[in-house]
Parts: C-alpha cells; structure tokens; sequence
C-alpha cells in the first residue's frame, strides 16, 4: 500500500488538521470529527448538518459554509460517525430554527442519525432529518437495505443550504431536501478498486480489462462485472440505467460527472462530452452541468453520473451564493 | 440476578467479544464491510469503562447501553446500544431480577433491535439469533432459574445464527450483494450469541 499518509490510524484526523489550516472560514476539531462554519449557530437560520464515513472529499466537510451545510461530521474512513459526533455538531448550529439532517442511505448512517436527533431533541433542539437514496443500480429495495446514497448528495445540499440561508423554516428546507432527493438519480462505474487505510488491501480485484458497473461508494462491488468500455460506451451504460428509472426525455436537467477520486478531469470531460451528447440524442435539455469529483471513493478511478430534473425554483436555488471550500460561486 | 452479577455479565461479554473479534472481522469481511469485530470490542470495553459503582441492573444496561452507542459507529453501535437501553429500562430500579423480569427484558430488547432496524427473521442479521433467544428463554421460565433460561437462550441463538448461512441478506450493507451473501454465516448473530453466551456462564457461576 502506497498512500500519502503518516499513519493509517491518524488518516482522518490528520486530514481534519489540513482542511482546518486551509480554511479559516472553518471552525475544525479534528479530534472529535466536527467541522462547522466559523459563524454558526446563525440565529433565526436553520442548521444543515450531514455526515458519513470519510474517503468521500470533498463530500461533506468541503461542504461547509455559506449557501450549503452548517456543520459536517465525518466518521472514520467508511464508517459512520457515531451519534455524540452528530449531536454535538447538531447544537453548534442550532440557531432557534432547528435543525436538517441530511443522511445518506446507509443503514449505519441512518441509525446513527436518528439515535443523534433523539438525543439533540431531549436537549430542545428540533431536528428534520431527509434520506438520500439516489442510486439506481440497487434495484430491489424490498429485499435490500434500499438504494444507497451518492451523488445526488451534492444537490440536495447544494439546494437545502441555499433555501436556509434565505430563511426558509425546517419544514420548507426538508421539503426542498426531499423534494431534489425525488427527482435525483444516479449510476457509478468503476475502472479500479480503492484501498482503506486502516484495511491496506484493496476492496475487490479487477482484472487489467475489467470494469464494474453500478458501483456504490464505499468500494463495495457493484451489480455487474463486464469487460472494459469506452467512455461513451460507459456513459450509455449509466444513462440508460438511470433514464429506465426516471425517464429523461423533456426534462430540463442538473447534470454530474462525478470522477470517483482516481480518474483524471480530462478523462471526466471526455464523459462529458458523451453524458451531453446522449442527453441531447434523447430529448433532455442540459440547463446546469457540473463536472469534477465531488464524491468520492478514495482513490477508486471511475465515473459516476447524476442527475436531477429541476423545476424554476430548484434552479434558482442552485445558481445562489455558495462559498465552501469545494464549491463557490455568486459570491 | 443483582447489579453486581448485571456488571458481570458486560464484562464477561467484553472479554468474549474482545477474544473473538478477529473472527468476527473475518465474517463480516465476506459480506460486509469487514469492521464489526473492531467496532464492538471498542463499543464493550466502553461499556465496561461506563458501568456505574453499585447501581441495580436497569442502570447498569442503561449505562452500558449508552456507551456503546456513543463509541461503536456503524450498525451495530445503535443496535446493540439500543438493545441494552431498552432491557434496562424495563428492569426499572429493581435491585434484585427475577428470572421472568430478566425476560421481560430480553424481549424489550428485541423488540427495540426491531423497531431501530426494521429487520424481520430471515432477513439474515442479528435478529435471527434473538427471536429464537428470547422465545425459548421465555418458555424456560416456567420452574427454571435465570442460568437455566440463559442458557436455553444461548442454545437456541447458536442455532439460530446457524441457520443464517444459507439465507440470502435483505438487510445492511450485505444485502447489495444479493445472492452472493448465501453461504456466509451473519457477523451480528454471531456475536448475539457471544452475548447470550456470556450470560448464560455468568449466571451459572462459570
């Protein structure tokens, strides 16, 4: 194992130190695993608050700041934070209007969560929490733990935080959340596996001409194993999963190329390229795209592309303010 | 069974777990993600660091309850930590359980294991080996002792866990892999019966 580390027991804390030094825009405990904006608890706003296993950076932490999350709580490399984390992030950023949860679907996430909104609501504080569960290749969620959550993250916190932050009340932000959460999905292919730190072998083995269709983010192996494609190839495969989900025809579209942590921005263009090409091939109008890694796998090279069918008011969310770490416009 | 034999069954399933989280690492590797041996040795010993001097048995599994919710992560951290809460407080400030209280309890945790995680038998998790636990438990009540229910229960969650290998995982992480979860023992029936187990020789002075 070749990673740029100094131990793997100190990966996320040291990690937490550099983002704190890089960010003074940041309030950082790198021991406890928080990150919250320098300003928070904001009063009469509404606090956005997610988390989740580390290895998906920028997700959540490069999140932080002005137009999207409050406060982010990163677990151990792939592993959930636990509910003290969550309900002391939940406090810093509660400013009197409550607070959103917004949680991956993960059954880890989703039970450490909902144990931290109890805990934070015997202290007063009132807590929404919204579910994301945008990847189609997970088909049958009667027989499984549901489809997981992915890159639809990036919008649904994109779009929540910029409605906070006009002053929007917890029920209308959960709503929002939901509502982008709805029309949201998406559909990862992996060309490499990743390697955890603390495991220091890789997740799965691919063989040299190899892929992995419908992964999930956590370098589990997905629902098909086929022989190498080309990008465009890859690109159809993703779309036509996700259009025989939620058709795409006549729909006025947020577009991801997501690079799953070890592919190259040219090679994401390349994606694109063919993502807006089939888009147009097939009806939908690309209104806002967005191109880079976003969320993560670790080093895990691939692709992951999401989408999600706006309405003028998810639009306009989208093209507020934002001023994170990873993600600043308008500003 | 009184606050002090309460604190020893935790202790005694600390060192079990601790003994035997390696394997249960390995089994959750193969459908999993590989750490629940490493999160439930750290969610016992704070269990065990957490349990409090002289209390009776309900305050004792609430306070272990509680820190292995705040320690563990992942799945079973809520799981296991709810399991114990709930138990707890169905003991209520009793100084002293009987066997029926003691089973009044278990089934409190089940059903809290159930609520939190919405797993029915079959479903190939932990709740396959308490279901079984509890019920011939709850059947051992009648002229048997708490060792003697505990023990029932032990036996049949070990049996229980068994039959988890060839059904397929409809829930956590495992289920992503469909069909390909048949054949794996479930890591967290495997460890219910370490807990079970630890009961079971406490209280038979093991």
């Amino acid at each position: 194992m070749r990673k740029l580390i100094n131990a793997p027991a100190d990966v996320v804390a040291d990690a937490l130190r550099g983002l704190a030094a890089a960010h003074p825009s940041l309030r950082v405990d790198p021991d406890a695993g928080i990150v919250v904006r320098a300003d928070a608890p904001r009063t009469g706003k509404v606090g956005l608050v997610s988390g989740g296993g580390s290895g998906h950076e920028p997700l959540h932490g490069g999140f932080v700041g002005y137009g999207m999350l409050d406060a982010a709580c990163p677990g151990e490399v792939f592993t959930s934070p636990v509910p003290d984390q969550i309900l002391a992030a939940t406090t810093a950023v509660d400013g009197g209007e409550g607070v959103l949860h917004i949680v991956k679907n993960y059954t880890g996430d989703v039970l450490n969560f909902r144990m931290a909104a109890e805990l934070a609501e015997d202290e007063d504080v009132e807590v929404a929490s919204v579910v994301v569960n945008d990847d189609v290749a997970v088909e049958d969620s009667t027989y499984t733990a549901g489809r997981r959550g992915t890159g639809a993250t990036l919008f649904v916190e994109k779009i929540a935080g910029a409605l906070a932050e006009e002053g929007a009340d917890l029920a209308a932000v959960a709503a929002v959340a939901r509502e982008v959460n709805e029309r949201s999905r998406s559909f990862g292919v992996a060309l490499s596996p990743c390697t955890v730190p603390a495991a220091g072998r890789p997740t799965f083995e691919l063989g040299e001409d190899e892929i992995e269709l419908g992964i999930g983010i956590h370098g589990e192996p997905g629902r098909e194993r086929t022989k190498a494609m080309t990008a465009a190839e890859i690109v159809d495969a993703a779309l036509t999963a996700i259009d025989a989900d939620m058709p795409l025809a006549g729909g006025e579209l947020l577009v991801l190329v997501n690079g799953m942590g070890g592919t190259p921005l040219i090679e994401q263009y390349i994606a694109y390229a063919a993502a807006s090409s089939w888009l147009a091939d097939h009806g939908a109008t690309v209104v806002r795209p967005i191109v880079g890694p976003f969320v993560t796998s670790l080093e895990m090279a691939g692709v992951m592309v999401s989408v999600c069918r706006l309405t003028p008011d998810l639009t306009r969310l989208w093209d507020a303010p934002v001023e994170t770490p990873a993600l600043r416009w308008g500003r | 069974m009184n606050g002090e034999q309460t604190a020893a069954w935790i202790r005694r399933a600390a060192e079990v777990v601790a003994a035997d989280a390696d394997r249960l690492t390995r089994l959750d590797a193969a459908i999993g993600d590989g750490d629940h041996g490493l999160n439930l040795d750290r969610g016992f010993t704070a269990a065990v660091a957490a349990l409090p001097e002289g209390a009776p048995p309900g305050k004792t599994l609430i306070a272990a309850g509680r820190a292995i919710v705040s320690k563990t992560g992942g799945a079973s951290g809520p799981l296991y930590g709810t399991a114990l809460r709930r138990a707890g407080k169905a003991l209520g400030d009793a100084e002293d359980v009987d066997a029926a209280a003691l089973g009044a309890a278990l089934r409190a945790a089940l059903e809290g294991v159930q609520e939190l995680g919405q797993a029915v038998e079959g479903d190939k998790t932990m709740v396959d080996a308490l279901t079984p636990a509890v019920a011939a438990y709850e059947a051992a009540v009648p002229g048997g002792d708490i060792a003697a229910c505990a023990r029932a229960a032990a036996d049949a969650a070990e049996k229980g866990a068994e039959a988890t290998v060839p059904m397929q995982a409809r829930k956590g992480r495992a289920s992503y892999l469909g069909a390909r979860s048949v054949g794996h023992l479930d890591p967290g029936a495997a460890s219910t019966v370490l807990i079970l187990r630890a009961l079971s020789d406490v209280t038979e002075g093991k």
